[in-house]
């Protein structure tokens, strides 16, 4: 790729990118008092991850079954009450452990 | 200094995490046609998952810069929601400033951990939490771009579990804790999964079905349960 292009799609990424976060971080500085715009943002967080994981998880691997079998082994893991990291382990090594069956 | 560690310590797993992630990222940005260099330049100034991928396909298709723009613009909008909620959650002396340098790496699991934090969140700690995750996000990055494709494919494809197990390591104990989450995050599956199969919705991009999502069935959670006003904690702030 040109360099000259690679600085201006970096820059128009990290442009758009950084004021997406930092604008409405900087202009709420106050506390919002209405109890359901604190509920609505409260949901957000959960929301957002629960759109972002389904249905694409299935597809992050190539392989619907090793997908399954990687997201059922981290509901487990977090059910227990394992951290980010171990979750994110057991996710990846049973998909992996999965795909060395032959046949599928 | 105390609630700089603590924030170490809790952005530990993400950093261990993006490590992984972002290997993944270093691999497809160089199999797209880019530099190691480059990769790691997207990834320092970005911090982005979803984004960064899309990048990498609009430069390797040579799109246009507003195709660029506007790509970001919705598959990052969500960050905007987030950043509203996070700005509800800081202290009072957490000041523009410090916004300004901070909120640059307000990613989905540093603002789902800080969200997650008893009490309001002061900015040594929000610092903490950052820092670890920045570095395995760059270093992975490296990492995949440099050496990637020495890795036999099925552990790069098992390695693309990784970030969604981070995010069902946030969720699931907020749904075991309170109903209400469980049965919005149900709705917000349901409607993406909608988006997803339904051929009639098919023009909707991904960003834009995740914004969709997660404001329809926050909104029905803000309306139908809203949250009860939490307590304020003491004993948080202090250093």
């Amino acid at each position: 790729m040109e360099s000259g292009n690679f600085r201006i799609y970096l820059l128009v990424m990290f442009g758009v990118t950084y004021l997406i976060r930092v604008l409405p971080f900087v202009a709420f500085h106050k506390k919002i008092e209405n109890r359901y715009v604190r509920s609505f943002l409260a949901y957000i967080p959960y929301t957002v991850l629960g759109a972002m994981t389904f249905p694409a998880v299935l597809y992050a691997t190539g392989s619907p079954v090793t997908a399954i079998a990687g997201v059922a082994a981290a509901f487990a893991a977090a059910w227990r009450g394992k951290g980010l990291f171990a979750v994110a382990v057991c996710a990846s090594i049973t998909a992996f452990a999965v795909s060395l069956i032959p046949g599928l | 200094m105390k609630q700089f560690l603590q924030g170490i310590k809790d952005g530990s797993p993400i950093g261990i995490g993006y490590f992984s992630v972002s290997f993944t990222f270093g691999l497809a940005a160089v199999a797209s046609g880019l530099g190691w260099w480059e990769a790691l330049l997207v990834s320092m100034m970005n911090m982005t998952s979803a984004g960064q991928f899309a990048g990498i396909t609009v430069m390797a298709a040579a799109g246009s810069y507003l195709e660029m723009a506007v790509s970001q613009f919705v598959i990052n909008l969500r960050y905007a929601l987030m950043s509203i909620s996070l700005s509800q959650k800081v202290d009072s002396r957490f000041g523009a400033a410090k916004k300004l340098v901070l909120g640059f790496a307000n990613t989905d699991e540093i603002f789902a951990v800080a969200m997650s934090r008893e009490g309001e969140v002061n900015s040594r700690y929000f610092a903490g939490l950052a820092v670890l995750p920045y570095l395995g996000w760059t270093s992975g990055t490296l990492a995949g771009a440099v050496c990637g494709n020495i890795l036999p494919k099925q552990i790069s494809d098992a390695l693309g579990l990784a970030i969604y197990g981070m995010f069902i390591a946030i969720i699931v104990p907020a749904m075991k804790k309170e109903a209400k989450i469980l049965k919005m995050v149900i709705l917000a599956v349901v409607l993406s999964c909608c988006i997803y199969y339904i051929p009639l919705f098919r023009g909707i991009s991904q960003g834009f079905a995740i914004i969709i999502c997660a404001v329809a069935a926050s909104a029905v959670g803000a309306l139908c349960f809203p949250m009860e006003e939490e307590k304020e904690k003491d004993g948080q702030e202090d250093t």
